[in-house]
């Protein structure tokens, strides 16, 4: 394995899911980095995640906690592998949600005991791709430094 | 132009056999937001409405009076319209919902003037609003793109409308809610605001599918007829934003409100924002009375990184979690 190679690895991905109106899948594509989507459809077998990983995804929006997070994603994380690697999450969500803004993240966050790391709303302004941007590089570089000491 | 294809004879609706599952999706989500006006305690207002000035009363009716007007809009023409251009049964269906509940919003603003204000103050907001060149000005301008014959346009209209120019109006209820005035009324707003979101995204999200189909030079057009339509609403809703808030101050905040509306608006047509960061900060307070959790802080990223910041707990009895 090239050193690149090794360092993309420790560097971890994004995973993320997406439904057919691209809105998150949008944010993806302006950020730039390396992402793996979740299957669109709930019938179709779920991903398998090697590496860690930031998971991205948008809020069910409407208020109720229940159908917050795309069922999609409920069943990517069920997957006890898949969950043990999750490091953090970022949400999609609508203000006009009220407290239910980006719900999925704070949910996420606490059954996982992950950070949630980043809200926009709808595929996120440049402001907020700039400091995702940023803030991933930089999440991973610490984790790799705490793995270290 | 290409027209898009309309229903041409009504067949029995299946929402067992979908030919979009996100007609579902919104279908489902509305009806589980469904709400009635008598469920909000608004009597309990009444002492907070007694604390108003004269003119902040005045204010308040003239806002929501402007608002009662597109919401009608909504839902005597926008919906109705929309409804011609659908192109599965269960869009059409979507739509029904959309007209009603835009009826109950309307429905709405009239059972807080009956339980807060006197009817001879409200009469004579109903008149201004009959009036005022400004209000007139932007129900002309989307009326004009509702009876076009270019169902595209009628969508942006449409998003605009649901997803822009309310704005200007929710912004009071927030600001009174801010400084826990009419916190009730504040309550029911926010009912209101949460469905306008999920009317924007979904005309939104149609709009979107239906341009993908255009020819690129066809795509251009329209998207320059959005920005164009968006910068003569703006320019409108300046001068009624300045013409009612001027008198107390608040006309700069609105504005800011107005951007950050507005590109919500363009993101829901997919397009991109077109105010930036700059322009968009609106007072954090107002943002807490319209999202309670957005004043915490969630951006992980921006602060000084020395502490996680896990969810508080949140319940949910989503079965479908296996841990």
């Amino acid at each position: 394995m090239h050193a690149a190679d090794v360092e993309a690895e420790q560097a971890g991905t994004l995973v993320y899911f997406s439904t057919k109106s691209g809105n998150t899948h949008r944010f993806i594509e302006k950020l730039g980095l390396s992402a793996q989507r979740l299957p669109l459809h709930r019938e179709a077998p779920t991903l398998r995640i090697e590496q860690p990983y930031i998971l991205v995804t948008p809020t069910y929006g409407g208020g109720s906690a229940n159908g917050a997070v795309p069922k999609q994603v409920i069943r990517f994380l069920n997957d006890e592998h898949n969950r043990h690697l999750l490091r953090g999450v970022i949400a999609a969500g609508n203000t006009n949600f009220g407290d239910a803004y980006a719900l999925a993240g704070r949910i996420i966050a606490q059954k996982c005991q992950v950070p949630l790391l980043y809200r926009f709303e709808l595929f996120g302004t440049d402001d907020d791709v700039a400091k995702v941007r940023k803030g991933v590089e930089e999440f991973w570089k610490r984790q790799a430094q705490s793995l270290r000491t | 132009m290409t027209m898009m294809q309309r229903l041409s004879r009504v067949n029995a609706i299946n929402w067992n056999r979908l030919q979009d599952d996100k007609d579902l999706e919104v279908w489902n989500r509305l009806t589980s937001n469904f709400w009635l006006p008598e469920k909000v305690p608004l009597s309990n207002d009444i002492q907070s409405w007694n604390t108003l000035t004269q003119q902040e009363k005045q204010l308040t009716i003239r806002v929501f009076t402007g608002l009662t007007l597109l919401d009608t809009i909504q839902s005597s023409v926008g919906a109705p319209v929309l409804m011609e251009d659908a192109r599965t049964p269960h869009e059409e269906a979507v739509y029904t919902n959309i007209a009603f509940m835009e009826s109950v919003h309307a429905r709405s603003y009239s059972s807080i003037f009956s339980t807060l204000c006197a009817t001879r103050d409200v009469d004579d907001a109903f008149r201004w609003s009959e009036e005022n060149p400004t209000l007139q000005m932007k129900s002309e301008l989307i009326l004009k793109r509702y009876r076009s014959d270019d169902p595209l346009m009628r969508k942006v209209a449409s998003v605009f409308l649901e997803s822009f120019l309310f704005y200007s109006g929710f912004y009071l209820p927030m600001y009174w809610s801010s400084h826990a005035k009419l916190t009730n009324t504040a309550d029911l707003i926010r009912l209101i605001i949460r469905d306008e979101a999920v009317h924007g995204y979904y005309v939104g999200y149609k709009f979107q599918q239906a341009l993908a189909e255009e020819t690129p030079e066809r795509q251009q057009e329209v998207k320059d007829y959005a920005y164009e339509l968006l910068l003569e609403l703006y320019d409108n809703e300046v001068r009624y934003t300045e013409s009612l808030y001027d008198e107390v101050g608040l006309s700069e905040d609105v504005k800011k409100f107005l951007h950050y509306n507005a590109n919500k608006a363009l993101m829901n047509l997919g397009f991109e924002p077109l105010f930036p960061s700059s322009v968009t900060d609106v007072d954090p307070t107002i943002m807490a009375a319209l999202s309670p959790s957005a004043d915490e802080n969630h951006d992980f990223f921006s602060g000084s990184g020395s502490s996680y910041v896990i969810g508080k707990a949140v319940a949910t009895e989503d079965d479908d979690w296996a841990f």
